[in-house]
């Protein structure tokens, strides 16, 4: 069973291969695009914690800014 | 209608609907697979090398899928001036591009054993290869005319002309002789594929379909993060 499922009458070279490109490619996509998310996300708080009190809570008063804060990973 | 779409309101949802979205990817994924490579049955002609189809189909079916929706959300975001239609055609490229190359090539991976050969300059293959550039294309006019108004008029005039490709792409294999066989699958008619096959198929689509939402929404966060960024720098 288990070598008819890998072998595939001889075509598993081929059908391993394809379904394993896509899923390399998914994940690279996946790791990477993450990678962006954290990078722009630790940037945004970085320059959040230089901004003086007063100019912090009008930036928080912006829900999308509070939003972004509170979401520590959004996976 | 369009001010449901400002992305100060739907941020609390894109930021919360990721990690929802990859566990029903993950589930639907793990199911596809499973009917795609052990339950579903061996063609009658191909064999086992059918299987391929269950990764290439989808692969193609959302990259057309979402070219065209890149192509409507620039045109109407140029229109009405949306900006936000443009932030979402962006975010939707990346996946496009992947699922373009996971098309490309499995399609080649199938044809070697199908047709003996790699690769053929045919009307299906080539149009795809073609829409791969169009893809390309239209990220590196993201790259080079990131923070200029001019970005949003370019990447529309792109999508415009890509998308003369995208009819000529599902209907090369009737207009010319290809290598590709007629599509088995009509919304419109009787489909030739058998429901055993038809099932593994559409739950692999729906698997794709996830993962390309998944990805558009992280893609769309950062997106929104960065334009966050520079309001920051303005305070």
């Amino acid at each position: 069973m288990i070598n008819e499922t890998l072998l595939m009458n001889g075509y598993g070279l081929y059908v391993w291969s394809a379904f394993a490109f896509t899923l390399l490619s998914f994940t690279t996509l996946y790791v990477f695009t993450k990678i962006q998310y954290t990078k722009e996300k630790k940037k945004f708080i970085a320059k959040f914690g230089t901004l003086n009190p007063e100019r912090a809570a009008f930036a928080k008063s912006q829900s999308i800014n509070k939003e972004i804060l509170s979401n520590s990973s959004i996976i | 209608m369009f001010k449901y779409f400002e992305p100060n309101k739907i941020f609390s949802i894109t930021s919360r609907a990721p990690k929802y979205v990859l566990f029903l990817f993950i589930i639907i994924l793990s199911i596809g697979l499973t009917e795609a490579l052990i339950l579903s049955p061996e063609d009658y002609k191909q064999g086992d090398s059918v299987r391929i189809m269950y990764v290439h189909v989808p692969a193609a079916w959302i990259t057309l899928g979402i070219f065209s929706s890149i192509t409507f959300l620039s045109l109407i975001g140029y229109i009405f001036k949306i900006r936000n239609f443009f932030l979402i055609s962006k975010s939707l490229a990346p996946s496009g591009l992947v699922f373009n190359i996971v098309a490309l090539v499995t399609g080649s991976i199938w044809g070697k054993p199908t047709w003996g050969t790699w690769w053929a300059w045919d009307a299906r293959i080539t149009s795809m290869l073609i829409l791969a550039l169009f893809y390309i294309i239209y990220l590196i006019a993201w790259r080079i005319y990131e923070n200029n108004e001019k970005v949003f008029k370019i990447t529309t005039i792109i999508a415009i002309i890509g998308i003369v490709n995208v009819p000529i792409i599902k209907y090369s294999v009737d207009w010319w002789n290809t290598l590709h066989q007629p599509a088995s699958i009509n919304i419109l008619s009787k489909s030739s594929i058998h429901i055993s096959m038809l099932f593994p198929l559409l739950i692999m689509t729906a698997a794709f379909a996830l993962f390309s939402i998944l990805i558009f929404l992280m893609k769309y966060n950062t997106e929104l993060i960065k334009i966050k960024n520079k309001g920051l720098d303005r305070l």
